[in-house]
């Protein structure tokens, strides 16, 4: 399935400054997989140690945060979007 | 990159600021519109000189000198990311709101010694002038032309506001459900309103999404690229609150909690002053509280759980509808360190405890204090809070910006002629 990822401003130094780039996958792990091969190093500023989504970040694919859905395991149909977007202060 | 076009200034802007550094993992960053760290996402922090491995224990400022400041945040600014001579710029000055001693309340609730700390008292009647006003200083030194931010309510309000002195643009994005008394006031300071159909996490995401594309250039979101300097504006509460006191911490504190922003900074807050031996050092408790239709860290924290799961809001404080709070696993922490709670209750209980602090205090609550004074009785019923310890609730907000939770209740006693006779039936005789 292919998928556009959008990527935050802090992560942009791994996609030579997109933000926005294509993925591949059947799931959100399988994105994030192949995203980490495409651009080497940006899977483990995502994921932590041990493999979870990083406490302070959201992640969502469409209009779901994926926590309220299948966490990694979220499908990614084909045309989906997923956006990686850092915890902000509340208002 | 579309951002980053803020050059980084002079520390010299940010009075006695050194630099951010990220809470979690403690990597260093230079002074700059920036708010998460690259290495593991968690929150900057603004770092000063005393906050450091270097410093030398002589605090920046003492208490003569703060107590003769003006009578507002700035009187703090010694302690803020601000420069020496902020409050000769036009803002809207906020703090220094009352410290009311709450002896008919504390009487009702079997309480030996509560204060609320009422901040319905501030310019745009909630605590969101003080992080705004922080916040508004960084705006200005970056050089952004647009203040905005993403906002249940309070906080768009407080940001047109000091736009509109400032004489800043100003664009703030509320979900388009809210109480028409925070619609009015977001609009009538001039500036653009979008209101998002969809919950307050979703205009979050949208804003944070506008951050990272080129129309969301030059715009200074005052929660999001500028949270640093927005959460150290809550810092003002606690240190107000120890001066107020005498210069002295209370022992226990009730603070509502939406993203856990203002509970974790007034935790800072009380550190800081014990750091620099401005009040002596003592334990405090923090209690947290939440509306029960939208209690994630109330859940995880009687659950036992380091996680705080998200949830989709449900609640008449829409203030505090924020079901994916940022810095709930901070809340947790905090209220778990020094021996406090998170509690939640119910919109029937909110609304009685709007009544409750109006009737006892001539105090009137929007539905955020509603929550947290709901939750003052409720953990003071289940033992959870030491009555004869010295308690500090928070009022944060004005009740006339949630008229509708306690309207329904509001009609005169009688209607009568303007006549005595009418007035001994109707009043006197029928009471
Ligand atoms: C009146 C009021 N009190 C408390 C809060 C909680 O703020 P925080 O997101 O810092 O937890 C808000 C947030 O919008 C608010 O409007
Ligand atoms: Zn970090």
């Amino acid at each position: 399935m292919s998928v556009s990822v959008r990527i935050p401003t802090i992560l942009r130094t791994y996609t030579d400054g997109a933000a926005e780039v294509t993925g591949e996958g059947a799931t959100l792990r399988d994105v994030l997989q192949k995203l980490d091969a495409d651009y080497p190093g940006i899977g483990a500023r995502i994921l932590d140690e041990t493999g979870s989504i990083r406490r302070f970040v959201n992640v969502y694919v469409g209009e779901e945060d994926v926590r309220f859905v299948d966490g990694l395991d979220t499908p990614t149909p084909d045309g989906a979007q997923v956006s990686v977007i850092p915890a902000v202060a509340g208002g | 990159m579309a951002l980053a076009t803020a050059e980084i200034t002079t520390s010299n802007d940010f009075g006695p600021a050194v630099g951010l550094s990220c809470r979690e993992c403690g990597t260093r960053y230079p002074l700059g519109p920036s708010f998460a760290c690259i290495e593991c996402f968690g929150p900057l922090e603004v770092a000063y000189t005393w906050s450091g491995p270097d410093f030398d224990g002589a605090a920046p400022v003492t208490r003569e000198q703060i107590a003769a400041g003006p009578a507002n945040i700035w009187r703090y600014r010694a302690l803020l990311p601000v420069p020496a001579d902020v409050a000769a710029k036009p803002n809207l000055a906020p703090g220094w709101t009352k410290l009311v001693k709450a002896d008919n309340l504390a009487r009702e609730l079997g309480l030996r010694s509560l204060h609320v700390k009422d901040d319905s008292g501030n310019p745009t009647h909630s605590f969101k002038d003080r992080v705004v006003a922080i916040a508004l200083e960084a705006a200005r030194t970056f050089g952004f032309h647009t203040l905005s931010c993403s906002s249940t309510g309070n906080l768009a309000g407080a940001v047109t506001a000091a736009a509109a002195r400032a004489g800043l643009d100003a664009c703030v994005f509320i979900p388009a459900d809210l109480e028409e008394p925070k619609i009015v006031m977001a609009s009538v300071y001039g500036g653009r309103l979008v209101g998002i159909e969809g919950t307050y996490d979703e205009v979050n995401r949208f804003c944070s999404e506008l951050i990272g594309d080129p129309l969301g250039d030059r715009w200074g979101f005052v929660n999001v690229n500028l949270r640093p300097y927005y959460a150290e504006g809550s810092k003002t509460l606690a240190y107000e609150i120890a001066e107020q006191l005498g210069w002295r911490i209370p022992d226990q504190i009730v603070i509502p909690v939406a993203s856990g922003s203002q509970l974790t900074k007034i935790d800072k807050g009380f550190k800081e002053l014990i750091k620099l031996g401005l009040v002596e050092d003592k334990p405090y408790k923090i209690f947290a509280a939440q509306a029960e239709g939208c209690s994630p860290v109330s859940a995880a924290f009687k659950a036992g759980r380091e996680v705080v799961q998200p949830v989709k809001p449900r609640t008449i404080a829409k203030s505090l509808a924020i079901g994916n709070p940022a810095d709930g696993p901070y809340v947790l922490d905090i209220a778990r360190r020094t021996a406090g709670a998170v509690e939640d209750v119910t919109d029937a209980e909110i609304v009685d405890a709007v009544r409750l602090l109006a009737r006892t205090e001539g105090i009137f609550a929007e539905t955020a204090g509603g929550v947290t004074v709901g939750v003052l009785k409720k953990l003071t019923e289940k033992g959870l809070l030491d009555p004869e310890a010295e308690t500090v609730v928070l009022n944060t907000g004005d009740g006339l910006k949630t008229l509708d939770a306690v309207a329904s209740g509001a009609r005169p006693t009688a209607v009568i002629r303007p006549s005595l006779d009418a007035f001994r039936t109707a009043v006197v005789e029928n009471s």
